[in-house]
């Protein structure tokens, strides 16, 4: 376990060290000069429309934050030569990608605790309310969202050559399945047997990014989901990021560095 | 060959043949090192010589747990290099430097105490002991990213010497220093020889070779061709280390033009 969280400080430090974390700044300024937008409009339709513009403008740097840092994780360490020293010490491979993965996701929560924080701050000025439950759900499952991503980020990065094409990969599948994963099932009622069985499948066995995105419950405030279905929607994130990460490992296990 | 004084192998090396396959269709795969026998004994300084592509980084690699054995097999202190536990008594130094350079030469010590799991106490006290020993402690607040290569170097040696090892492998660690460079980093082996660890590292400079090692064996073409005491091996091919290395490799200089 100590390894597992030294290799993690070492990826949260290289994120600041390096100024990657500028582009969170950037990111919140954009949500604080959207919403202030909307207060000094002041108009209810437009606030709505700014709200999830903001919002959804919170999913996709989540996403980018994300699979930006975890896709280069491990070319860095090859092309720095700095996985040499790193493996020569009694660690192991696998505690190495536990580490990597801690560090990318702990940072993602950072970020997301950020961009959410200046969301509701700025919700609390101009409609003088603040749903923080909707707010905290919402926070809880997009960064366990962000778990299978980064994982999933990982994982690509033992297959493509390139960060960027890993990186593009990743995003394209995050969004595919969050806009038509859902329409499968759909799809599949009209289509005859065999198809219908392997589209099915294909269903059921796609992450459903899109149960994590609590758009509605924080944007016109609907409620609460409840910790029943937050604690059931973890263990999903947990197994399919514990399923990524298993796959990254039979990768890494026994490749040869040299 | 059995050294007259020590006599506990902390390195072994049976059979080791390490092929890498071609990586495209049609290309030939590489033997790299072909049935490999080695000893190496506690408190000795191993030399570990042979030309380029002779297998010794890949000797090294598989050692480290980098590059897995094709065949045979490999041990420290007497444990499968496949088990990360067999990486608990060692340091290693690269070739080059290969470090994060965006943390303070004091981070990256801890990082490396933390991964053997060293007690904070423990840890401040090794970080300001190798400081000193490798003279950079002025320096210490200071990203590596900011050191030049001399200095780069003698933090690799720190990093290795974090969890005060029995076994050092040192992958040329005096290649690309300057002539005082080479110096510390000679007497640091030297010091470590007299506390009584034991270190085995490949290098091209085979007067520092001469000077340093017990032992040397010389690789060539996946195989060690000699093996033996320095003195001995010098006595009894008639000439020095140089000389005997050029000879194995089967090197022939060039008529004078």
């Amino acid at each position: 376990m100590n390894s597992v969280l030294a290799v993690s400080i070492v990826v949260i430090k290289e994120l600041y060290r390096k100024k990657d974390f500028y582009v969170l700044l950037v990111l919140a300024l954009l949500i604080i000069g959207g919403m202030s937008i909307a207060g000094v409009l002041g108009d209810e339709k437009t606030l709505l429309a700014l709200k999830e513009i903001c919002f959804l403008l919170i999913w996709i740097s989540g996403l980018v934050i994300a699979v930006g840092t975890s896709v280069k994780q491990f070319p860095a360490e090859r092309e720095n030569r700095t996985i040499f020293p790193l493996l020569a010490k009694p660690v192991t491979r696998g505690e190495v990608i536990a580490g990597k993965f801690l560090g990318c996701w702990l940072a993602c929560g950072v970020a997301l605790a950020i961009f959410y924080f200046l969301f509701g701050i700025l919700g609390v000025a101009f409609e003088h309310d603040w749903p923080w439950g909707n707010f905290l759900e919402a926070l809880w499952m997009q960064w366990m969202f962000l778990a299978i991503i980064v994982a999933l980020a990982l994982w690509g990065s033992f297959w493509f050559a390139s960060p960027a094409a890993n990186a593009t990969v990743c995003v394209l599948f995050a969004l595919a399945v969050m806009l038509l994963g859902n329409q499968l099932a759909t799809l599949a009622l009209k289509e005859p047997e065999p198809l219908r069985s392997t589209i099915y499948t294909v269903y059921f066995l796609l992450p459903h990014f899109e149960w994590f995105n609590l758009k509605d419950f924080v944007v016109t405030k609907n409620g609460t989901i409840g910790a029943g279905f937050c604690a059931g929607a973890t263990v999903y994130a947990v197994s399919y990021a514990g399923f990524f990460l298993m796959a990254a490992w039979t990768g890494f296990r026994r490749k040869a560095l040299n | 060959m059995q050294p007259t004084g020590p006599a506990v192998p902390i390195v072994q090396i049976k059979d080791l043949r390490v092929e890498y396959r071609g990586r495209g269709i049609g290309q030939a795969s590489k033997l790299a090192v072909d049935g490999l026998n080695l000893e190496v004994y506690t408190g000795e300084v191993f030399g570990f010589l042979g030309p380029n592509g002779a297998g010794k980084t890949t000797t090294m690699n598989v050692l480290l747990g980098f590059v897995n054995a094709t065949s045979g097999e490999a041990s420290l202190f007497g444990v499968n290099v496949r088990e990360p536990i067999a990486r608990q008594r060692i340091g290693y130094l690269p070739e080059l430097t290969y470090y994060y350079k965006f943390l303070t030469a004091e981070e990256l010590l801890r990082f490396y105490a933390r991964i053997f799991g060293l007690s904070r106490a423990e840890a401040d006290k090794r970080i300001d002991g190798l400081l000193k020993l490798v003279e950079l402690e002025s320096v210490r607040k200071r990203t590596i990213k900011t050191y030049s290569k001399g200095m780069q170097q003698r933090i690799g040696l720190a990093q290795a010497l974090i969890n005060n090892p029995d076994l050092l492998i040192l992958d040329e660690p005096t290649s690309g220093l300057d002539p005082i460079g080479r110096m510390k980093v000679r007497e640091i082996i030297q010091r470590l020889k007299n506390e009584g660890k034991t270190v085995f590292f490949s290098s091209h400079e085979l007067g520092e070779v001469e000077t340093v090692c017990d032992r040397v064996a010389i690789l060539h073409e996946g195989k060690v061709r000699v093996e033996g005491r320095v003195n001995d091996l010098v006595q009894k091919y008639q000439s020095n280390l140089e000389q005997i290395f050029l000879k194995i490799i089967g090197y022939t200089p060039s008529p004078a033009p």
